[in-house]
């Protein structure tokens, strides 16, 4: 039987660490690992903490003018955003004449909301949730609560939004 | 150190890798809970979250300390040499008749 040394070519004996040792990973490399995904996570909770405690409403609300009645036929809709500019809204004027304005982020996922005319509802195509266009109750999907509604004040010919009415949960 | 002792230490060893593993499930769970909550408007939930998962993390890091610790006794006594010579690493060598 051969020598190992003689059996290995002279150029390997200046490199101690094999391809595969080299890959090889520790239980303290593994567990480190773990644990600096354990950290990207914690910070992925602060963030979203950060978030809501900068998304934090306003209160009270401003009255702010968003469309004049005129310019809103029946089964049309009007986009607008209160009480931030990144809190899409949406007024619609119902069949029968009454307006009535809702938050477009559906309760689920945050997807927008449309208006669907025939059905006289407000319906998501995330997941197929709907709500009720008279009082933002919700009527199917998964949408865990109603859509704040946008309390409406008009004057004259102009529509102001005053307030937000958050939906309860049922 | 005996093989007693060592298979103990091993153990101890796995069952820390395993805490943390179950952990970090639970806090992906926490982190997905959150964000679909947020998503959905409830905000008062997030601070309560970012403390758990903070507790969470820290736990993760206490058993990594503890994974170091028990890992470095549980490492053989004699150091590794080099394939150029007996001598340890780090040491020069002695050679006899010097």
């Amino acid at each position: 039987m051969s020598d190992d040394h003689e059996s290995r070519p002279a150029w390997r004996e200046e490199f101690s660490i094999d391809a595969a040792e080299d890959a090889y990973v520790l239980r303290r490399q593994f567990t480190k690992f773990l644990v600096l995904t354990s950290a990207g996570m914690a910070c992925g909770n602060g963030w979203i903490w950060l978030r809501s405690l900068a998304a934090a409403p306003a209160t009270p609300y401003p009255a702010a003018a968003i469309a004049r009645a005129a310019d809103v036929a029946p089964g049309q809709v009007r986009m607008f955003s209160y009480p931030g500019e990144h809190d899409p809204c949406i007024l619609v004027r119902r069949t029968n004449g009454t307006l009535a304005a809702f938050s477009q982020k559906c309760t689920h996922l945050s997807c927008a909301v449309y208006y669907a005319a025939a059905a006289d509802r407000l319906e998501c195509p995330c997941h197929n949730g709907a709500f009720s266009v008279e009082n933002g109750r919700v009527l199917q999907g998964p949408p865990p609560r109603p859509l704040p509604r946008i309390k409406l004040d008009q004057r004259g010919d102009d529509i102001y939004a005053v307030g937000v009415e958050e939906g309860d949960e049922p | 150190m005996n093989p007693l002792e060592r298979r103990r230490r091993r153990g101890a060893i796995d069952a820390a890798m395993v805490c943390v593993i179950l952990l970090l499930v639970v806090q992906m769970w926490l982190l997905t809970a959150t964000l679909e909550s947020f998503l959905a408007g409830h905000r008062g939930v997030a601070g309560a979250a970012f403390a758990v998962s903070l507790c969470l993390f820290l736990v993760c890091g206490a058993l990594y300390l503890l994974v170091v610790r028990l890992d470095r006794s549980d490492a053989p006594e004699e150091p590794p040499t080099s394939s150029a010579g007996p001598w340890r690493m780090g040491e020069p060598p002695s050679h006899p008749g010097m």
